[in-house]
């Protein structure tokens, strides 16, 4: 039996430079970066990307002071695509929704902001919150959005890393065609800038950019890059079984062509091209796919020095020379690293492609890294191409986790 | 302090943990749980402001005093006026 066909009928999203898909793409066209300087918590300056969406359009000031972040942005996501989509709340069977979330990491924020909370009190613990426990489990920011959507269907993240944003799209279309749920919320979400230890972290790890000018900071593929912008952010789409879409006159962004996720097992923060062209490989076969037959891949690259020399490494064997119809671009270097949200932001700023025909490019490159010259590469200008039929959007995460997704221009 | 101060000081609490209420009009015989959206995690974010805000400790087998405005200053000014004075 023919799987179930998946479609992608909706989009509610947050980044730092837009807070609709329409306002995204506009400033990813318009070269329009998001990339501010932050006062982060015994650090003091750092560059971010900072989103300014009015988190009170879907939730009370009550929810915002016990709710976290996570939670906020996939709630402000989530209503978004429903809007997005015209779905009402009221005529969907609540427990036949699913909301399936992809997170880097969750808790941090919430764990350092009490231990700083209980520093002022000689570190008593008995000042530590009783909301600490809801706040941290890994499901808050699943739990949060089903509580305020009343559904009750099955609502939780999925940890992934940085590849956390392909994986909830890819979940979602397995439990949809499992039939486990007939209607899905999913993507991704970060709230990752309200954590110093992430910053610290690839600080330690020398991985934090650094620039003068916030928004020429992310640089994928230039010579002088020099780590990541992190960045909060989420996007979450519905999506639904093509009969179900059709059933209610939908209009359909994308259908999900294929996927594949797999595991480095070679390293905690190194990439492996290997197992990533893998990946890539695997995911083209599920959709029936030559690597001439993508139009656009998004990249993953993150602005590290060796992170990018090796997915590009990775693209080159998968696309070689062959694929003049194959253009590459990348996200972050106007957003920065929105770390869970990062694949299905990056997915979102590319479907407008399906109608506008224009790539958008990849920011920020005055001086080509050769070892990151791919054939391809949209660089600083958007670029009008004939054809955009399929998108291919890589995210990649430590401990070697690899996604892939592909998307295809809908055709009855 | 004053009873009617005590009431102050817990509004202002309740102003912090409840802040799409409006609080003009809370009637001070009648249960907060009555009158305003609170649940018992609010009612822990009363307990802890106390704690946080003025030192005040409130056991749990003493979580009913705080059922409504009343209940609190007859419970709490007591408490207030024995705390040291702050230096």
């Amino acid at each position: 039996m023919q799987p179930s066909r998946i479609v992608i009928t909706g989009v509610g999203l947050t980044a730092p430079n837009g807070n609709s898909l329409a306002e995204f793409r506009r400033h990813l066209l318009t070269g329009v970066a998001g990339i501010k300087r932050i006062d982060v918590r015994y650090m003091g300056s750092q560059l971010a990307g900072v989103c300014h969406y009015d988190a009170l359009r879907y939730q009370t000031r009550k929810e915002l002071r016990v709710g976290t972040r996570a939670g906020s942005i996939s709630i402000y996501c989530a209503r978004e695509a429903l809007a997005d989509t015209g779905v009402s709340l009221e005529t969907l069977p609540k427990d036949r929704v699913g909301i399936y979330i992809g997170c880097t990491e969750h808790g941090n924020v919430e764990t350092e902001n009490e231990v700083y909370n209980i520093s002022k009190f000689n570190y008593d613990t008995k000042f530590w919150s009783h909301y600490h426990n809801p706040r941290t489990v890994a499901n808050n920011a699943a739990g949060e959005t089903s509580l305020n959507l009343g559904t009750t269907g099955p609502a939780y993240t999925i940890g992934a890393a940085c590849a956390a944003g392909n994986m909830g799209l890819i979940h979602a279309s397995q439990m949809l065609r499992l039939g486990e749920v007939d209607f899905a919320l999913c993507g991704g979400v970060s709230e990752s800038i309200h954590t110093f230890g992430i910053f610290a972290g690839f600080k330690s790890q020398n991985a934090l950019a650094m620039h003068a000018e916030p928004a020429r900071a992310s640089r994928p593929f230039d010579r002088a890059r020099n780590g990541i912008v992190i960045s909060e952010g989420g996007c979450l789409y519905t999506l639904e079984r093509l009969e179900d879409a059709r059933a209610r006159g939908a209009r359909i962004y994308a259908e999900i062509a294929g996927y594949h996720v797999n595991s480095d097992a070679s390293d905690y923060v190194l990439p492996n091209p290997q197992r990533q062209a893998e990946c890539v490989r695997a995911a083209l076969a599920r959709a029936g796919l030559a690597p001439a037959g993508i139009h656009i891949v998004n990249t993953h690259a993150t602005a590290t020095p060796l992170g990018d020399i090796q997915e590009c490494e990775a693209i080159r064997a998968v696309f070689g020379e062959g694929c003049p119809d194959t253009h590459i671009n990348n996200t972050k270097s106007f957003i920065g690293h929105t770390m869970g949200a990062a694949g299905a932001l990056e997915l979102a700023g590319n479907l407008p492609s399906f109608d506008d025909l224009t790539v958008h490019p990849t920011i920020n490159v005055d001086d080509l890294d050769p070892q990151c010259a791919l054939p391809g590469l949209v660089l600083n200008q958007p670029r009008p191409v004939a054809r955009v039929d399929t998108i291919l959007n890589n995210s990649f995460g430590m401990l070697g986790i690899n996604s892939t997704l592909i998307v295809r221009r809908f055709v009855p | 302090m004053t009873k009617d101060d005590c009431k102050k000081l817990v509004l202002d609490i309740i102003a912090d943990i409840a802040p799409d209420e409006d609080l003009t009009n809370v009637r001070p015989d009648v249960r907060l749980r009555d009158q305003l959206q609170l649940d018992s995690m609010d009612f822990l974010d009363i307990v802890m402001e106390l704690r946080k805000r003025h030192g005040i400790e409130v056991p749990e087998a003493d979580y009913l005093q705080l059922a409504s405005l009343d209940s609190c200053a007859e419970y709490l000014t007591p408490k207030f006026n024995a705390l040291p004075a702050r230096g």
